[in-house]
């Protein structure tokens, strides 16, 4: 067995204990260990990433259970890709938080980051859905605490709503797998596959609940219309580089209904069809429209990048609700684009913040200090956000609408392209606000220290789009194995070498 | 029994239901704790209802009831009690900090 493949789970997990152990030893160990942590995390996941390109799906068994009876670790392109990106916005949002200072403003701050990334990795490799769900649960619990970093009424406030709202979606998610279960048996997903294609016909109804619950359940993961409501307000009060970080969140419940929907519940089932992805479809039009107008109403520039995070969700799931090889791989594309740029944004808006007691849109305010570079990385970000030319999320935009050229079309093209226009009216009445319009003001901006680490942080995020944007063929020759691979399993189920099934 | 375990599920999802959208920290808790006693036994009972049965397949024994499904049940029992406190302490500092313990008022601070 590859014993790499646990590792980005184990290694977070040591190192997150260790610090929680250690909390004497100083932030400076503290923030060593951190940044050391999530770069080998990188490292691990290129090397994963390598290996995921030359061989076939991996399964990784825990104990040495053989796979539908313990629990198995697989690795795949997708997983592979989903391990490298969050790893990759992990070490540059944490040489952000640190350069700024924010890890110092409550305790446990790299503790918390490190299990964050245990959940997230476990998450994305693991095969089994009950196991899905327990790292689902790391994952939130170690956002609860990033969540709410360093206190202040309005987002102890936005914590507790925040909570709750997970904890009910916990809820739906276990009434999901003990449906699942109790229909199935089992809760292995490769296994799954096989016994929901062939399921005796009295259960049909009792897949379809199991299947509508686990798209509920995902939805509020990614923010779909309208399971939304605890975004704006989390994102917006929670501090800037978690904000940053929680980007990749809602991409777990994108990721999680790609696997599921393409592994369990793929459209040739004969008892679901077509439901989850007609479903999917009119939701993320509506996802998307939502999201354009929130851009253009927001109030703050927090909320402005919280609401285009859910038109970057509505953007990505027109292209998965497709459930073709070419819309699974724009939309993988777009995946990856929407996570950059978002968290871009939050880290911009971090750094208008905190040279500004707050980020309000209603009225101009002075200029601030590091204005013209503040400006200047905002732009590209915004127009990177927006989907215009050249940069990588116009790339994107153009290969959802090339995907969606069947009888959707009508309807597809003219959401996905007006909600572009009132994103890129909101984008520019916020940039002349903030930017703009503080130079009709007197005063001079009150001085703050300049933080190049910092600025190098958010820059790398928009580098990593312009690389993203350049390099697009080899990206995308990848994405389309990854695509091709998932909308015909056979190697990932193979992967899980279940019993009875042909070698 | 069946109608006993059914009608303790759905009377608790329904009190947990209408406990959360109380809109006070109180009954929300309350009715979260309500929600997970359902799911728990939700879990519980899709494993098969079966009463005097083993949950292990041995010799002599005929029939057993289905072991995976507690398992799933203690670690659900586990999460969600761990869950109670976090939002307990977090409902706490939140009525400190603010005076209230309404979940639904619009923070004013982030009105720019």
């Amino acid at each position: 067995m590859n014993h790499l493949i646990i590792l980005p789970v184990l290694l977070p997990a040591v190192l997150g204990a260790g610090l929680v152990l250690a909390r004497r030893v100083g932030l400076r160990v503290q923030r060593l260990v951190g940044l050391a942590g999530t770069l080998a995390l990188l490292t691990l996941a290129v090397l994963l990433l390598v290996q995921a390109t030359t061989s076939a799906a991996q399964g990784y068994f825990l104990g040495g259970w053989p796979a539908p009876f313990g629990i198995v670790l697989v690795l795949d392109r997708l997983a592979a890709l989903m391990l490298v990106l969050t790893a990759a916005l992990a070490v540059l949002v944490l040489i952000y938080a640190t350069a700024t200072g924010w890890d110092a403003r409550g305790a446990h701050f790299h503790a918390l980051y490190l299990f964050q990334l245990m959940g997230l990795n476990g998450a994305f490799l693991t095969g089994d859905a009950f196991n899905l769900f327990v790292f689902f649960e790391v994952l939130l619990i170690a956002s609860y605490g990033l969540m709410i970093h360093s206190g202040g009424a309005a987002r102890l406030r936005a914590g507790v709503q925040y909570v709750a709202y997970n904890l009910v979606a916990s809820a739906l998610f276990l009434i999901a797998l003990a449906t699942l279960y109790g229909v199935t048996g089992t809760l292995n997903l490769a296994d799954l596959a096989g016994k929901v294609a062939r399921l005796a016909p009295g259960d049909a109804a009792l897949i379809r609940v199991a299947g509508v619950l686990l798209l509920a359940v995902f939805g509020i993961k990614a923010a779909l219309v309208p399971l939304h409501f605890w975004l704006p307000a989390s994102y917006a009060n929670a501090p800037g580089p978690v904000a940053a970080l929680f980007a990749v969140m809602t991409k777990v419940g994108a990721y999680a209904v790609l696997r599921v929907f393409t592994l369990v519940f793929p459209p040739e089932t004969p008892d679901t069809g077509h439901l989850f992805a007609n479903l999917l479809l009119a939701l993320a039009l509506a996802t998307l429209v939502v999201g354009a107008i929130g851009v253009l109403g927001a109030a703050t520039l927090t909320r402005l990048v919280a609401f285009a995070v859910i038109a970057g969700v509505g953007t990505l799931f027109i292209a998965l609700a497709d459930f073709t090889p070419q819309g699974t791989a724009a939309a993988l594309y777009y995946l990856i684009h929407s996570t950059l740029a978002g968290a871009a944004l939050f880290l911009l808006a971090d750094l208008v913040a905190a040279r500004r007691a707050g980020c309000g849109l209603r009225n101009a305010l002075p200029p601030i200090a590091q204005h013209g570079v503040i400006a200047a990385l905002f732009f590209v970000a915004a127009l990177a956000m927006a989907g215009m030319p050249p940069l990588s999320g116009f790339v994107g935009k153009l290969m959802i609408l090339d995907a969606n050229r069947g009888p959707g079309m009508v309807l597809i093209w003219p959401i996905v392209l007006l909600g572009s226009l009132v994103m890129i009216a909101g984008y520019a009445r916020a940039g002349s606000r903030l930017f703009w319009k503080a130079h009709e003001l007197a005063g001079p901006a009150t001085p703050h220290p300049a933080q190049p680490l910092a600025f190098a942080a958010a820059s790398a995020l928009l580098a990593a789009l312009v690389a993203l944007t350049v390099f697009a063929a080899p990206v995308m020759r990848y994405l389309d194995a990854t695509a091709a691979a998932l909308h015909g399993p056979s190697a990932y189920i193979a992967a899980n070498a279940l019993p009875g099934a042909l070698p | 029994m069946e109608l006993l375990v059914a009608s303790a599920v759905g009377i608790l999802t329904a009190a947990g239901v209408y406990l959360i959208l109380r809109r006070r920290t109180f009954p929300l808790i309350v009715g979260l704790a309500m929600l997970s006693y359902a799911v728990n036994i939700f879990i519980f009972a899709s494993g098969r209802l079966a009463i005097g049965s083993p949950p292990i397949v041995a010799d002599g024994v005929l029939g057993y009831t289905d072991p995976l499904t507690q398992a799933l049940v203690l670690t659900a029992i586990v999460i969600s009690f761990a869950m109670t406190a976090v939002i307990v302490m977090l409902a706490l500092a939140a009525h400190l900090a603010t005076g209230s313990d309404q979940t639904d008022r619009a923070t004013e601070e982030e009105a720019g």
